[in-house]
């Protein structure tokens, strides 16, 4: 190549494109794009770490709120029926696609649930000025991977699909279960808005 | 200061991080800041994700042919495909439904296959392409996941509707295969690497020798 390369340690790969930039140090509230492909590349990151980990507390209550109330009632005819999310799981393990059953519990409780956990894990001492803990690369990295396989909003959609299935059918009410699913998403909408994925990279470099 | 001022990390003997965006020295097998496995871009890596590609078509297939659900009323049982049940709202009258449900399961799962084949057959050729493919990429990796909607309405429906001689709801074995079909596809478009889209071609460098010929030291 014709010009000398900045030092390595303050060049940056786009992970979409790959093309190299020199990281320029942003003020408190600029972000950087990529020149190349257009995707961001640093998000502000004014007082982000300790409303994404506030926000990461809230969805945890709710989480643990949507798990433990009934989810739907429905009624028709004297019959009526109670589902809390578990047994909305559950519905698959009486026959041979038992193993689906899990596969629903994890994709839409127990994976949002560790990835709120692991986010938790990873800014409580950043949000608090101190090293990271050990193994926060690992366990963010983690939060970031499982990113695609949470899917408490898609059930919360699938919830709206389902109803209108029903129909006239019977009449459906929802439980707190439900609200707390609708609650999640927010925060978790909230959460992503806030949290920029460069700054904790960074803080977790320095520590 | 846009084109050919570009350079990738791939040129500059350097490999990025596709987790953090960190760059080292090519060769470096895992990010010194993330942990994650550093992969240079590899035009090899489009097997796996026709690996993936193949198995979501391969269940595909059944999720179509078998019963998503079993509803047994006071009438007697019915069983429902995926296209089955969306008719079957349509006759109802159900119009606007049906047309969402036939698109979410129906059209977007097959506009995906196409998109990822495409994807994976284009990048093929070296050279810079630009936006739209990495757009058409993102709008895959969004919509991949929407997909499992289905297999959650079907687990819903069959957890709630349990009122006895009036109507019940069982899964049908297709929600198995659909679930697997997304998960594979998923699994597919995550493999397939967007900055091959940028590839430029290989030129011979006597200063930067083939990957095989590092791994011998
Ligand atoms: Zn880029
Ligand atoms: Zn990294």
């Amino acid at each position: 190549m014709n010009a000398p390369l900045p030092p390595i340690e303050d060049l940056v790969a786009c992970p979409h494109c790959d093309a190299l930039h020199h990281l320029p140090s942003l003020g408190e509230n600029e972000r950087a794009f990529c020149a190349r492909c257009g995707s961001l590349m640093v998000a502000p990151r004014a007082r982000s770490f300790l409303q994404v980990l506030s926000l990461a507390f809230s969805a945890m209550i709710l989480m643990a709120a949507a798990v433990f109330f009934p989810f739907l009632s429905i009624s028709s005819h004297g019959f009526g029926h109670a589902s809390s999310v578990f047994e909305v799981a559950m519905a698959f393990s009486d026959s041979w696609y038992a193993p689906l059953s899990l596969a629903v519990l994890m994709v839409i409780v127990a994976l949002p649930a560790l990835r709120f956990a692991g986010l938790i894990y990873t800014l409580w001492p950043l949000a608090n000025g101190r090293p990271p803990w050990r193994h926060a690369a690992f366990v963010f990295r983690m939060v970031e991977e499982s990113q695609p396989w949470s899917m408490a909003e898609i059930f919360v959609i699938g919830t709206a699909v389902a109803l209108v299935k029903i129909g006239g059918l019977a009449s459906i009410s929802f439980g707190p279960a439900f609200w707390a699913f609708c609650c999640l998403i927010i925060v978790n909408v909230l959460k992503n808005a806030y949290m920029s994925k460069s700054a904790i990279w960074e803080a977790i470099g320095k520590g | 200061m846009s084109g050919p001022e570009i350079i990738s990390a791939t040129d500059a003997g350097l490999t990025g991080c596709t987790q953090c965006g960190k760059v080292w020295p090519a060769g470096t097998a895992r990010c010194g800041r993330c942990g994650s496995h550093l992969h240079p871009v590899d035009i090899r890596s489009l097997q796996r994700v026709w690996a993936w590609w193949w198995a979501g078509l391969i269940f595909y297939i059944p999720a179509n042919l078998f019963p998503m659900l079993r509803t047994s009323t006071m009438f007697g049982t019915q069983e429902n495909t995926i296209a089955g049940g969306a008719v079957e709202l349509a006759q109802h009258g159900d119009w606007a439904v049906a047309l969402i449900i036939l698109m979410a399961s129906v059209l977007i799962p097959i506009a995906k296959f196409i998109a990822i084949a495409y994807l994976a057959f284009t990048v093929r050729v070296p050279g810079q392409r630009g936006g739209r493919h990495l757009m058409l990429y993102d709008v895959v990796e969004f919509i991949g996941r929407w997909s499992m909607i289905d297999v959650f309405v079907v687990a819903i429906l069959s957890s709630l509707v349990q009122l006895g001689f009036v109507a019940t709801i069982h899964p049908g074995p297709a929600a198995v295969a659909f679930a697997l079909s997304v998960a594979f596809t998923m699994l597919s478009a995550q493999s397939f690497d967007p900055r091959l889209i940028w590839r430029v071609p290989p030129t011979p460098d006597p200063e930067q020798p083939a990957p095989q010929v590092t791994r011998e030291t």
